[in-house]
């Protein structure tokens, strides 16, 4: 995400004793207003996305579970909200530690050390702080989607905070820390410009291991379980599109060219993801679903999320609408092997997420391709190039899914996932959460 | 013919209609209705427990032929009273019904339903 930042995290532990004084002393960096209004913004587009998650999965369920679906996505809000400013930054953007496997810096535990620094791109790094924290919201919040309608809350709660602990941050670190190995793979790193590896796979990932242990809804697939209401997932959809602008673009921790096409490819690839499911499901059923149209514009913009950085226009039209296919596939896939991964987590993050960090290969801006070859004296292919993203993907899978499954075991045998089978079947917005959803105005 | 019209706690649907399918009586209306008992339902708004004094309920409708009332009636009930029966599980009220018509063959009568 942060490509050429120079984070002054060094800088902050010298400082967090006498910031004003010496901020002026050693750094004459002062924050460029532009490029910090923009990621002000970016900030705050980020965390629009989770509300949008939660409208996007709460009208996908059954009423019975609406609340208790959306609370996934806010209470990870509250969750790691809490957790990222107490410890996961330090884990993330700390210098290496246990053989590289994490990072810590004991001087950004509760951020004190970064109150002052200003990072050379003219960002005070508390907005840096603040723009990751929200990327370390959503991740874990998304895998709710395998496992809707049939978990304890507080197992839920367990699991996200581990989750964010143990997979996130190790993720995060290596992939978009200055020292993690990801980023230092190969002639100019493996590319993941805004969370393809480190979001969307390792989030689609462990859906799909969670979605496998856990087992399935009762009833399903036998009984149909349908959408409660798809208008607000419609109005999820479109506000994880406008939040995704943040995400993306302002991946480029700056305000300038690389910016601009970050935030076109992302239009471009979402545009073209819903426009090719739409005629897919036309030639298939000759009906567009709406549904179908807010899953193609998910599938291309998490395809072009590891891509935003380095392709062109052509290159997101080609991805957006591949994405969508290859999502298509695999949730027809899903549905003849009927395991239940409620609501396509991992057919649409898991497979566009692997799908986009591999495709996006083949349309990297020759500028970035010749820049590369550069750094390794001589040439560098896209063959070699596409060898550094299947290793980076191939360890995203594996860890992902082997930490997933020991957290599911540990959290399963301690505080029990599922939920008693009379709970499930009243629904969790009664038996977890004591309310309902809908009609509480004419109960007068 | 009568009709039976049950009026039960929203969260045992589930059991209710899996225990009148596997009593073979599965031509049913479900309606949402709202009203009043002698329970006192609490529900938590920001924080606040509250009993509403309009409490939501699920309504079924059930025409069927004489002979099927007693295995309708005894199927919602112990479906209702599984886990535990308090002041709220509900009502069943059974009418005489005067006439069925189905509307594709214009059946009348005991077949049509």
């Amino acid at each position: 995400m942060f490509r050429g930042v120079k984070a002054s995290i060094v800088f902050s532990g010298l400082l967090f004793c006498q910031m004003p004084r010496l901020l002026h002393a050693q750094e004459s960096i002062t924050p460029d207003s532009g490029t910090t209004a923009w990621m002000l913004t970016s900030t705050a587009l980020v965390l629009l996305m989770i509300p949008g998650l939660a409208m996007f999965y709460g009208g996908l369920v059954r009423t019975k579970n609406v609340l208790g679906t959306m609370m996934h996505s806010f209470s990870a809000m509250a969750i790691i909200g809490v957790l990222w400013a107490v410890c996961g930054y330090a884990l993330s953007f700390g210098k290496n530690v246990l053989g590289g496997w994490i990072g810590w810096n004991a001087e950004l535990i509760f951020l004190n050390g970064i109150d002052g620094s200003i990072m050379a791109e003219g960002i005070p790094e508390l907005v840096f702080a603040m723009f990751q924290g929200k990327f370390a919201i959503i991740t874990p919040a998304l895998i709710a989607g395998a496992f809707a309608e049939r978990i304890r809350f507080r197992s839920y709660v367990l699991f996200i905070t581990l989750w964010a602990l143990v997979v996130y941050c190790p993720l995060c670190h290596w992939v978009w820390a200055k020292d993690g190995f990801l980023y230092n793979l190969g002639a100019k790193g493996a590319i993941d410009f805004a969370g393809g590896t480190v979001v969307h796979i390792s989030a689609g990932v462990s859906a799909l291991v969670a979605s496998l242990y856990l087992g399935s809804r009762r009833g399903y697939p036998k009984t149909a379980m349908q959408p409660n209401n798809l208008v607000m997932t419609l109005i999820g959809a479109g506000l994880l599109w406008v939040g995704w602008f943040g995400f993306n673009a302002g991946s480029s921790i700056s305000s300038g060219l690389d910016t601009a096409r970050a935030l076109t490819v992302t239009q471009v690839a979402a545009a073209s993801g819903g426009l090719s499911w739409m005629f897919i499901e036309w030639l298939k059923h000759r009906k567009a679903t709406s549904l179908g149209v807010a899953s193609g514009i998910l599938a291309g913009l998490v395809a072009i999320t590891p891509a935003a950085g380095v392709v062109k226009t052509d290159g997101a039209l080609v991805m957006g609408a591949l994405a969508s296919g290859i999502c298509y596939l695999a949730i027809t896939l899903k549905n003849r092997l009927a395991y239940d991964d409620s609501l396509d987590v991992f057919g649409i993050h898991g497979v566009a997420g692997i799908g986009g960090s591999l495709m996006l290969t083949f349309f990297i801006r020759s500028s970035w391709m010749e820049d590369a070859s550069a750094r390794a004296g001589g040439t560098w292919t896209i063959w070699q190039q596409l060898d550094v993203q299947a290793t980076a993907v191939m360890i995203a899978i594996v860890y992902a899914a082997l930490l997933s499954f020991l957290l599911l075991i540990v959290v399963n045998k301690t505080f029990g996932f599922r939920l008693k089978e009379q709970d499930e079947k009243a629904g969790m917005d009664h038996s977890i959460h004591g309310e309902h959803g809908y009609g509480l105005l004419n109960l007068h | 013919m009568k009709l039976v019209t049950a009026i039960i706690q929203p969260d045992r649907l589930d059991d209710v209609r899996e225990a009148l399918i596997n009593a073979e009586i599965t031509r049913i209306t479900v309606s949402r209705a709202t009203g009043h008992g002698r329970q006192m339902g609490e529900e938590f708004y920001r924080g606040q427990a509250f009993a509403p004094n309009l409490i939501p309920k699920v309504r079924l409708d059930i025409a069927c032929n004489d002979e099927f009332v007693e295995i309708t009636c005894n199927a919602i009930i112990s479906a209702v009273k599984k886990g535990g029966s308090k002041i709220g599980d509900g009502k069943i009220f059974i009418t005489p019904l005067e006439e069925c018509i189905r509307i594709r063959t214009g059946e009348r009568g005991g077949s049509a339903i």
